[in-house]
């Protein structure tokens, strides 16, 4: 699911990932997303059931504590939204983080 | 880079006057602000600034991030070759958590908002992050944990390595105030500016303990959470006397203990002076004063105190806080380094005395239900012979280099003496047949501890060159009483009636046996007793090294006429509280400082 709108400065951009590498996202996968996601100038927030962070600190990613199975909505705003939101599902769906999903279909 | 919300902190707060007990290790007093030395291996307590100082506190957070990623930045190029990812990508991940501006921002922040130390701050957050991570489920979430700790150190590290490096060049005057502190810490103090030192943790025998008595400085430990109390620059006494800690002491008690501190200067600086006359009566009697020594480091301040050689040497320490033996020649190293300092004066190594203890307990399968009945000291080491032949060996070469004599703790039959001299023999032989050098009349005495020795005094002393009365154990073991146990310890006295005649009795045979005796309890630090002890025949004590001025001065202050009216007079009473007081009275009359 993927979402595109024009907004004032630019555009927004969000979208729904499940994380499905078995280990979740622990410290390093926290990393890889926030390496990411810093290398696009908009911002990015990442949001679950109990509120949203910042998409580009890896403290606030990491409190997010997110297990194999979590849904987390990823939203962008500024410039160059789209393609960040696109990689970053990519980087968490797709790659899984170059991490293997769970041995058994648990997620 | 925001600044920290103009939030109102409590204005910092008035704080009462707080009185902490703990145990006096280093005598003195010492009244200055405090210097906490926390440890990033401890909870770091919430502690406040004032609001002035925030912008520098703030500042402090910024340089302590700063300083670990230049860390971590040269230990990562130290680690290059490492090709193991997992150890790379920890590194790289504390990197990120260390350039977060939303973490350095919440630490600032809280700094700002809630006028704490950054050291709290930093503890607060990444505690935070920690334990809502350590309270997930999944495994793989609650184990990042350590992680988040590990930074924590990392941060902690750099504030408070950087306040242990100022602690070597300070320039005002401190009392260090710290939960527990390493004997290197306490021996890096420049004695200039530490005037004090409070901890925690730690006792008698620690090895800051000792540092400090070494080198003059009022220390107090044992304080429990005396570093939750303080706050960095609040005034803190040090009674190193009396054991005790004021935080925020009102006038009134400055001015009584600047008063006390005084006095004690003056006292302390006459006995000084005593270094170099002899422990003698006014009427020419002549005592010998040795030091109780715990490590060979003591030995120095026996002579600077004056003492006439070490009557204890407690070999312990060589046994604990660690999983393997003591080899040979760590105890050779010990004893040698102790005999090179004391030439021709004696040193007594006691062999070892541990029981109910980890060194012991560990090689038993369950506790034992009665430790201070059990296998403990000799007894122990008559079962444990080749632990107690390598330290018999170590002695033995030793005696080659000077007046060493060996002693038995504990022995509570002649068995268990004759048992140990003929182990002692043994070991004889196998110098001999390698040709190694030891004093061949060596002499073995025996502490006289527990109440069954005491009564067959006249038996032993046939088979040994000297008695050395532990007052600690016979006590206790005589009265029955524990003297840790706060319920009873009001029983506890060296100079009850019972204790008396059994002392007064190993005296009497030592004396018909023409051997020496001598006492080594802390009955011969105690001023009061002096008199007592030398009416009653006592001519050589041991006791701790700071003592021996002030015991010196009382020897030399008493005529033997007036001790042996003295001893009379006690043995006939019948009460303990009686004689307590009557040996109060009669000393303050001739060394009214001491008290």
């Amino acid at each position: 699911m993927q979402t595109e709108q024009d907004s004032q400065d630019g555009t927004t951009a969000e979208a729904v990932v499940q994380i499905r590498n078995a280990q979740g996202l622990h410290m390093r996968p926290a990393m890889q997303f926030v390496d990411m996601a810093s290398r696009y100038g908009c911002e990015v927030t990442v949001r679950n059931d109990h509120g949203e962070v910042d998409g580009k600190s890896i403290m606030e990613m990491s409190m997010l504590a997110a297990t194999c199975g979590t849904r987390l909505t990823i939203r962008a705003s500024g410039p160059g939204a789209r393609d960040a939101i696109a990689a970053l599902k990519e980087l968490v769906e797709d790659r899984m983080f170059d991490e293997p999903p769970p041995k058994e279909e648990v997620c | 880079m925001s600044r920290p919300p103009r939030r109102r902190c409590a204005e910092s707060r008035y704080r009462l006057m707080e009185i902490k007990k703990g145990i006096a290790v280093s005598p003195g007093i010492s009244i200055a602000k405090a210097l906490i030395i926390d440890s990033e291996e401890y909870r770091i307590p919430r502690r406040t600034i004032k609001p002035s100082q925030r912008m520098a506190e703030v500042q402090r957070v910024r340089n302590a991030f700063r300083d670990a990623i230049n860390e971590l930045t040269q230990l990562k190029a130290e680690q290059e070759n490492i090709q193991d990812r997992t150890i790379k990508d920890i590194f790289a991940v504390h990197m990120r958590f260390l350039h977060d501006r939303s973490l350095r921002k919440k630490v600032t922040d809280m700094v700002g908002a809630d006028c704490v130390t950054a050291e709290y701050a930093i503890s607060a957050t990444l505690g935070e992050v920690a334990s809502h991570l350590a309270r997930e489920k999944d495994v793989y979430i609650s184990e990042r944990a350590a992680d988040i700790r590990d930074m924590e150190r990392r941060l902690l590290k750099q504030l408070l390595g950087r306040k242990r490096e100022d602690v070597t060049h300070l320039r005002d005057k401190v009392v260090v105030v710290a939960r527990e502190l390493s004997p290197t810490q306490t021996a890096g103090f420049d004695k200039a500016f530490v005037k004090g030192i409070a901890t925690d943790a730690g006792g008698r025998t620690s090895h800051s303990a000792i540092v400090a008595r070494s080198l003059g400085i009022p220390a107090v430990v044992a304080l429990e959470n005396l570093t939750e109390s303080v706050h960095g620059g609040d005034v803190v006494i040090v009674d190193g006397n009396r054991g005790i800690v004021i935080v925020n002491p009102d006038e009134e008690t400055i001015q009584q203990y600047e008063q006390f501190g005084r006095e004690l200067a003056e006292f302390e600086h006459r006995l000084v002076a005593l270094r170099e006359q002899p422990a003698e009566t006014r009427d020419g009697v002549r005592v010998m004063l040795l030091g109780n020594i715990e490590f060979p480091d003591e030995a120095e301040s026996v002579l600077e105190r004056g003492g006439d050689g070490i009557g204890l040497y407690r070999t312990e320490f060589l046994y604990l806080n660690r999983l393997t033996e003591p080899t040979e020649h760590e105890h050779y190293e010990a004893y040698s380094t102790t005999m090179k300092a004391f030439g021709d004066k004696p040193v007594v190594i006691r062999t070892m005395d541990l029981g109910a203890d980890k060194y012991t307990q560990r090689k038993r399968i369950s506790p034992e239900p009665n430790p201070f009945l059990g296998l403990r000291s000799i007894r122990f080491c008559l079962q444990n012979l080749m632990v107690f032949k390598t330290q018999l060996r170590a002695i033995l070469r030793a005696s080659a280099l000077g007046k060493v004599r060996v002693m038995f703790p504990l022995i509570t039959n002649l068995h268990e003496l004759m048992q140990a001299k003929m182990i002692l023999r043994d070991v004889m032989e196998d110098l001999d047949d390698e040709g190694i050098a030891y004093d061949r009349r060596i002499r073995v005495g025996i502490m006289v501890e527990a109440p069954s020795a005491a009564l067959t005094a006249s038996t032993l002393a046939r088979d040994v060159d000297f008695f050395s009365i532990g007052t600690n154990d016979l006590t206790q073991y005589t009265l029955a009483v524990d003297r840790g146990n706060e319920a009873v310890s009001n029983l506890y006295s060296e100079v009850d009636p019972a204790v008396l005649r059994l002392i007064r009795a190993v005296i009497q045979d030592a004396h018909k046996a023409r051997i020496a005796v001598g006492i080594c309890g802390e009955m011969a630090s105690q001023p009061e007793h002096v008199m007592l002890l030398l009416g009653m025949g006592i001519r050589v004590m041991s006791l701790s090294p700071p003592m021996i001025p002030e015991i010196k001065q009382v020897i030399r202050s008493v005529t033997l006429a007036d001790c042996h009216q003295t001893a009379r007079k006690v043995l006939s009473m019948s009460s303990e509280r009686q004689i307590t007081s009557f040996l109060r009275n009669a000393t303050r009359k001739i060394l009214p400082e001491a008290f």
